[in-house]
């Protein structure tokens, strides 16, 4: 999530292919590294959707489909923010 | 003789002066403001060229958070903040979580606090103020789309609800958002699943 721009695309690629996987490890680093959150929308059996907050990347469920960034929370007046960066799988 | 000539030639000199000044003053100051406003515009075009700046992107950008909430969330969670401007979190954890007999629920405003109410009652129990700042930014930051501020509390209340709620400051209702409004809003929630389920039943569906 990018503050004026909404959703950006940091990397995509299919994580049963090596050359991909170590793309989506870095771009997942470089935003853990930037103070991101990671979280994995997911939807269970019954059709509830929530997320997941993920702290590596080995966490991510190997068949989600994304990885979404957002700023991590801060307690104070809601009056400012930075957006998501998103990594598709 | 030359004295005279000199003297009469200095008190010319000092009187044209006095003719001239004021339009030589008002010509001065009107250049003066036309090159401070030609540098002003030089400026602004220039932090406009550093800044990318274009009218039209946090509208694009809200129409793309707005496309990504509705992926993300439940249909009807989506509908929710499409029709009312806002989403209800049930509160709790385990399966009372997701019931609407859960001990308590949030609201979720675009940049406003998180309210948390009883469902049963609609007694307004607090505020919890929570932002997502540009840490790499602090000052002068923009602020998130507003479905993606929804979107992010949605995703840490789902994710870690008391991980957010230990983050936030905690207020009693009326800190930043006018009780009455929530009540309000929460009649609009209750005749809006109402009229919904009302449709449903009749397998009328509302276009997304």
């Amino acid at each position: 999530m990018k503050p004026g721009h909404g959703e950006i695309l940091l990397a995509e690629g299919d994580v049963e292919v090596a050359e991909d996987e170590r793309r989506l490890i870095e771009a997942f680093r470089r935003e853990l590294d930037s103070g991101m959150w990671a979280a994995v929308p997911t939807e269970r059996r019954d059709g509830r959707r929530e997320a997941e907050l993920v702290k590596s990347f080995g966490d991510v469920p190997r068949d989600a489909e994304r990885v979404i960034f957002f700023p991590r929370a801060a307690g104070g007046a809601p009056d400012a923010g930075r957006g998501r960066a998103q990594a598709s799988r | 003789m030359l004295l005279a000539l000199g003297t009469a030639a200095i008190v010319l000199v000092v009187l044209l002066w006095e003719l001239a000044r004021p339009h030589a003053l008002r010509a001065f100051a009107t250049a003066h403001a036309r090159a401070r406003s030609w540098r002003q515009r030089v400026r602004e075009r220039r932090q406009a060229a550093q800044l990318g700046y274009d009218p039209g992107r946090e509208r694009r950008a809200e129409q793309r958070a707005r496309e990504l909430l509705r992926s993300c969330v439940e249909q009807r969670d989506w509908e929710m903040y499409r029709d009312l401007g806002f989403l209800r979190v049930w509160g709790g954890v385990g399966e009372r979580r997701h019931a609407a007999g859960a001990p308590y629920a949030y609201l979720i405003y675009p940049h406003r606090p998180i309210v948390a109410f009883v469902p049963q009652t609609g007694v307004l129990l607090n505020e919890y103020c929570v932002a997502f700042p540009d840490h790499t930014r602090p000052y002068g930051s923009a602020r998130l789309p507003d479905s993606d501020d929804v979107l992010a509390k949605w995703m840490a209340l789902t994710a870690d609800e008391r991980g957010l709620i230990a983050q936030a400051n905690m207020h009693l209702p009326g800190r930043q958002i006018d009780p009455e409004q929530v009540r309000r809003d929460l009649l609009r929630l209750t005749r809006w699943e109402r009229e919904r389920d009302e449709l449903g039943a009749t397998g009328i569906v509302r276009a997304a």
